[in-house]
Parts: structure tokens; C-alpha cells; sequence
């Protein structure tokens, strides 16, 4: 809570201006580490954008939801039917994935906020499955069921055929003429995490966010001093659930289609996973959680036992064996494992997540520096006793 | 009338599947105060003992097939059938069975080993790091499954005697009532293990301190009781139920790695029905939810409302939350 006390508009802006060239350089240093192609830096800034959002209810107020997968889906759903009825211009589909998935997020936010801790909980993920299974099931006029929702060449488009737009080859999604796809359609998610981080940012500086920390920290007490905390919480679920709404449209976006299986509960799960891995509650922790577990699922899953041999092909052929044998279930498909130790991991020894992990380390630099500093100031000290 | 005792004897099997896990989960809730996210994999690891057991009964040998002469021709006979001919195949005919009696002691040993490993450092924390924390375990655990049984299902095979249906309704002068005797036997085995563990809670010391610890802890450790040790065994109890629960149903559902996540939710929500902590609730709820599941999948019904089968139960658990927070039994 130090950081927004401490913070000033200045180091705000220096803050800003240092993601977003982190962001928009991602193709460079993307590169380095095996990650400089555009369909994974698209999943990086979505997911991150995901992320961002859940953590503004659960970072900041502490209310643990599993049904944000619903939010995601809804704005995916929005998306594609954007695409196929109006235009295939991005913008407005993103827009009205937003504009859908809050009110949605405003209904559900609406009746499972009443409850708190683990009812809350099951509130949401009873939400999300309820929303998943009519989404496979009674509503498939709508998201098309098993098959998910594509967009078609055949699809009226009603604003496009007004403006004479005409499509050739499959449809994708435009900004203006041009197609978002490849870098265009990274850079296009880019813009859109940059002003996602920004928003957030602004709530985490805000007295609204001040809010939001001291229902977090002592609910009663807030009710005591005569402080009506539902409005506050039901608005911190639904920025979180259009930010979900954008994500989940810009899936869309990148890649035309929509399927139920986005909402499903696990999904909701994941979210939670990137949230926890890089710090609840901070800034840039969600980002890193989101790229993090992006960037392992797109290495260890493409890793299987050929590419293992020969990353070890320089030792000596009995240890590199070993290796293989010891490594191979953690990589490849079994990356879920990997996920899922890892995860555990951080919750027992760092609930704090990647982020905390920074802040202790640099602390105890700090503190060595400190350390040999005044012990010399006593030692001044003493001499002149 | 016959369609709706159809459908209540439909549902009576499944529900006693989401009481014996809820029961387990109120165990745990009520004793440690951990909300456990990784009891479906428990229910999960109980159904892949059964499928070791098969494996390992039906280790087989390749056996020159005698009844075909004109070309030499070999079958896969078990060791079992092979050494002991009748014996040998009445004992992996009757593998569900006796994978009941290895799985007691390997799910207790696998529950307590959790709760030393594991829950032990997680009661002082937050709920939700208690739901993060056994999630994860429930990913590692089912990940473990996947990839050494892989990821279809496994189906297995009831005992023979009991493979087929029993019309029932015959019995009580209804027509067309036809239930297969292994769900009948998954009824009758549900209710004799919730008996047992609730026998075991009244009518026995242990059961009765385990009880007083769960209305105060504090008091009944100043007494110079360790609670602490009997609730690590209510944990290992509530583990082998979950594994039982999970050996006797295989022969209904053949057995996937996610199938205990598919059943966690909706034993989550049984529990929440029933009223967090309270175990009676848990096992009424446990069967109602089951029993209101299998008449929403009516087609009347489905054509009234329809893809209420696919909802009905989250939906009352909404309702319920909404208007009875602390659950149909739950005390406040």
C-alpha cells in the first residue's frame, strides 16, 4: 500500500512510458528469448489484458471469482457476431464486447456480491458453468455449440455492404482497411493493453482504489464507519468483467472464431493461476504472470523428446539419457504438471507471487548496502565517543 | 407414475456419488476448516486403483490358441486364468470388488500423506490460498494420471453377477421399471458408507471428540486431547471415502483424468446446498441435487424449459445462496 501513498503523477507517467515502450519493443527483445512471433506476443498482451482486469476485483478487494471465463466468452461471442452482422472493422466489435460483458458482469456481479469469501466464490463459478453448458447446449443457435462461431464469407454485414466493402478470401478482422493479423494485429492488441494498463493504473491511484484496499483489508470496519461498500464492489466487477469482455474480443479479433469452451471453469482457473503467479494486488504483476505462463506454455509444450536429445546432445550419452528420462514428463504435454507444481510452489513459499519475489530480493540488496553503510556510521560513531 | 420413480431411481445413484464426496468435503471443512479443491482428485485416484487392479490381475501371456488349426494363432490369456483356469477368472471377473478392499489402505496413506505434506501448513492461511493451493495439487495429481494412464477413458467391468438390470418394478406391481443391479448396488454402498462414517462420529469416543473438536477446537485441546492427530485421521477417513466412492463408480463411468474435477464442482455446490459444515445437509442435499438432475434430463420437462438439465443444479445452488446463505441445514 506504500506505492499509492508514495506515488506522484510524475513517476506515474514514467511508469506508463516505460511499459509501453516495453510493450511496443516486444517484437526486439521477444526474439532473445524465442518469442518474437506475432501469435504469441497477441496472447502475451491479451491474456495480460485478462489479467490486469481480474486482478482490479480480486488484487484489489480480495474477492477470489471463478467464473471471469464467462466475461472472456460473452466478449469473444459479442465479437465474432460484430464481425458477421456489422462490420468487420475491429473496433466497433471490441467496443461492443465491452459494452456486453458489463452488463452481463453487472448482472452477475449484482446477485453473487451479496455473499463474500468462499459463497462468493461459488457464486461465480455457478454462474460460469451455468453460462458454459447453455453456451454447448440450448443457445447454439447463437455460439453454434461444439462447432464454435465462425465468421463466413456469406455473412450479411450490414454496414460493410452499405460502404461498398467487399471481402475476398476468408474475412478477417480490419482496422481501416488494414488487416489485422500478424504485426498489425499484435501492435492493434498493444495499443489496447497500454490503455488497459493505463486505466488501471489511474483505479490503483484513485481514491476509488483507496476504497476498494480498505474493504480488502477490513470489511467490518468499513461498514462501521457507515461506509456503504457494495456500489464500490459491484463497479470494481464490472471493469473487471469488461476488461475480460476486451480480452475476450480481441481473441476474436486476432483469430475470427468463438467456442465454449473459453468459458469453462478451468479457464476461469487460469486466470487465477496468472493473477497469484506474478503478485496479486501490483501492477505489472498480472502482466508477468500472463506472459510467464503464455510463454512456458508455448516452450514446454512445443518441447518434446527429439528436442530434448538434442539440447543434451553435448553431454556424454548415459547422463543425457537421464536427463531426458527425468525431464520428459515435465515438458511436451505434460507442461500442465510443470504449471500446476510451480503454481503450488509460489502459493506455499511466496503467496505474494513473482512480484514479491523481485521486492525480497532487492530488499535484502538494499538491506546489505544498508547494512555496511551503518555499521560504518556507528563506527564514525564510536570513534568519536 | 413409473416415469417418475424411473427417474427418482435415475437419480439416487449419481446423488449418492456427490453425497459420499460432499460428506468427505464437510468432514474436512467442519474438522480442519480447509476448503479442499483437490478432494475430486482424491475421488479420482480412488478409480485409478480400480484400473491398476484390472491391470494387474490381467497381466497377460501370449497362449498358443489351440481351437484354431489351420494357422497358428495366439491369444492374450491372464497369469490368473493360466495358473488357476476357473479360480483365476472369477477373481478378475470380481476386480471392482477387490480393488474396494487395496484401495482402503492406499487412500488412507494418500490422505494423510496430504494432510501432513500439505494441508498441515495451510489452516492459519486464507480460504482462497487454501481453494489455490489444493487446485494446484488437483492439476499435479491429475497430470500425474494423464500421462500414465493417458487421457481416454478406461472402461471397467462390474462383476458378472451383477452386470445386468433387475426389473424392479415387477417387485411392487409397477410395469417397466428396469434398473441396472450395479446402480442398485452403488445405492445400497453409499448409504452403508455415510451410515458408517455418521455410526462412527456418534457412537464412538473417538467419533465423539473428533465431534466436540469440530464445536471447539480450543476447549477440547485444553482438555489435553490431541485433536490435531484425530482430525489428520477424519482427513485420511474422508480421503478413503472419496477413493471408494471413486473405485465403485467405474463401472458406471469409465474413469479420465478430469473426471474428479467434473465431479469437485458439483460437489462443491452440494456442499454449499447443504450448509458448509454441516454433514447431514451435505448428504440430503448430495441425493436431492442427483434426484432433481436426473428429472430436469426428462424430456417433458426439457421441452417446458428447455437446457434446464443442463443448469438445474447450479441454479438452485444460486437460489439458495441467494435466499438461505448458510445452506438447507447449515446453522449460522
Amino acid at each position: 500500500m506504500k506505492s499509492i501513498v508514495l506515488s506522484t503523477k510524475k513517476r506515474d507517467y514514467t511508469t506508463l512510458l516505460v511499459f509501453a515502450v516495453i510493450v511496443f519493443t516486444a517484437p526486439l527483445w521477444g526474439k532473445i528469448i524465442g518469442a518474437g512471433y506475432p501469435d504469441l506476443l497477441q496472447k502475451f498482451a491479451i491474456f495480460g489484458l485478462f489479467a490486469i482486469g481480474y486482478n482490479i476485483l480480486f488484487g484489489l478487494t480480495g474477492y477470489l471469482s471463478f467464473g471471469h471465463a464467462a466475461f472472456l466468452g460473452v466478449g469473444s461471442y459479442v465479437t465474432v457476431w460484430s464481425f458477421k452482422l456489422l462490420t468487420m472493422n475491429a473496433i466497433p466489435a471490441v467496443l461492443l464486447a465491452i459494452v456486453f460483458s458489463g452488463v452481463f458482469a453487472l448482472l452477475i456481479g449484482f446477485l453473487s456480491l451479496r455473499r463474500s469469501g468462499i459463497y462468493f466464490s461459488i457464486l461465480t463459478l455457478a454462474f460460469a458453468q451455468m453460462s458454459y453448458n447453455l453456451a454447448y447446449s440450448v443457445l447454439t443457435p447463437i455460439t453454434n455449440g461444439e462447432t464454435g462461431l465462425r465468421v463466413l464469407t456469406s455473412d450479411p454485414r450490414v454496414v460493410d455492404t452499405a460502404l461498398g466493402y467487399t471481402i475476398e478470401g476468408s474475412p478477417l478482422a480490419t482496422l481501416f482497411g488494414t488487416t489485422l493479423t500478424g504485426y498489425p494485429g499484435f501492435y492493434f492488441c498493444a495499443v489496447v493493453l497500454v490503455l488497459g494498463f493505463w486505466l488501471s493504473l489511474k483505479i490503483f491511484r484513485s481514491p476509488f482504489g483507496m476504497k476498494l484496499v480498505a474493504i480488502k483489508t477490513n470489511q467490518t470496519r468499513m461498514e462501521y464507519t457507515g461506509f456503504n461498500h457494495r456500489p464500490y464492489l459491484l463497479c470494481a466487477f464490472v471493469i473487471s468483467g469488461m476488461y475480460a469482455g476486451l480480452a475476450g474480443g480481441l481473441l476474436a479479433v486476432v483469430d475470427p472464431l468463438a467456442g465454449a469452451e473459453r468459458m469453462q471453469w478451468t479457464a476461469s482457473g487460469e486466470v487465477v493461476l496468472m493473477t497469484i503467479l506474478g503478485g496479486v494486488g501490483t501492477l505489472f504483476g498480472p502482466i508477468i504472470g500472463a506472459a510467464t505462463i503464455k510463454y512456458f506454455e508455448n516452450i514446454f509444450s512445443g518441447i518434446g523428446d527429439t528436442a530434448l536429445a538434442e539440447i543434451f546432445s553435448f553431454l556424454p550419452d548415459a547422463v543425457s539419457n537421464l536427463l531426458i528420462t527425468i525431464i520428459s514428463p515435465f515438458v511436451g504435454s505434460g507442461w500442465h504438471l510443470t504449471l500446476g507444481i510451480l503454481f503450488m510452489l509460489i502459493i506455499i513459499f511466496l503467496p505474494g507471487g513473482m512480484s514479491q519475489g523481485f521486492q525480497k530480493i532487492a530488499d535484502k540488496i538494499k538491506q546489505k548496502n544498508k547494512k555496511s553503510s551503518t555499521s560504518e556510521v556507528k563506527l564514525e560513531k564510536d570513534g568519536i565517543a | 407414475m413409473e416415469a417418475v420413480l424411473l427417474q427418482v431411481l435415475n437419480g439416487l445413484d449419481k446423488g449418492g456419488a456427490y453425497a459420499l464426496i460432499a460428506l468427505g468435503l464437510t468432514l474436512v471443512f467442519g474438522t480442519l476448516g480447509v476448503v479442499n479443491f483437490a478432494h475430486g482428485a482424491l475421488f479420482m485416484l480412488g478409480a485409478f486403483v480400480a484400473v491398476s487392479v484390472q491391470k494387474i490381475l490381467t497381466i497377460s501371456s501370449k497362449v498358443r490358441d489351440e481351437s484354431v488349426t489351420f494357422f497358428e494363432a495366439y491369444k492374450e490369456t491372464p497369469y490368473l486364468e493360466i495358473w488357476w483356469g476357473d479360480t483365476g477368472r472369477a477373481i478378475i471377473d470380481y476386480s471392482v470388488p477387490i480393488s474396494l478392499l487395496i484401495a482402503i489402505p492406499i487412500m488412507l496413506l494418500i490422505g494423510l500423506l496430504m494432510e501432513r505434506g500439505l494441508i498441515k501448513y495451510f489452516y492459519k492461511r486464507e480460504h482462497a490460498d487454501q481453494i489455490l493451493v489444493t487446485f494446484g495439487l488437483a492439476i499435479v495429481i491429475q497430470e500425474i494420471i494423464k500421462a500414465n494412464f493417458g487421457a481416454n477413458p478406461i472402461p471397467q467391468a462390474a462383476p458378472e453377477i451383477v452386470a445386468g438390470s433387475a426389473d424392479i418394478g415387477s417387485l411392487f406391481g409397477f410395469e417397466g421399471i428396469v434398473y441396472p443391479w450395479w446402480r442398485m448396488m452403488y445405492l445400497l454402498f453409499s448409504l452403508s458408507i455415510i451410515g458408517g462414517v455418521f455410526a462412527f462420529l456418534h457412537f464412538t469416543t473417538f467419533g465423539m471428540v473428533v465431534r466436540a473438536g469440530m464445536h471447539d477446537r480450543e476447549t477440547v485441546g485444553l482438555l489435553g486431547i490431541n485433536i490435531q492427530r484425530r482430525f489428520t485421521i477424519v482427513f485420511g477417513i474422508a480421503a478413503v471415502v472419496a477413493g471408494l466412492a471413486g473405485v465403485m463408480y467405474t463401472p458406471i463411468l469409465p474413469p479420465d483424468y478430469h473426471m474428479g474435477m467434473d465431479f469437485l464442482v458439483l460437489s462443491f455446490v452440494v456442499v454449499v446446498v447443504g450448509g458448509m459444515g454441516s454433514l447431514g445437509g451435505a448428504v440430503a442435499a448430495g441425493f436431492l441435487l442427483g434426484i432433481l438432475q436426473s428429472f430436469s434430463s426428462m424430456t417433458e420437462v426439457k421441452a417446458v424449459i428447455p437446457g434446464i438439465d443442463q443448469i438445474i443444479i447450479y441454479l438452485i445452488a444460486v437460489v439458495i445462496l441467494l435466499f438461505r446463505p448458510r445452506g438447507l441445514l447449515g446453522k449460522d
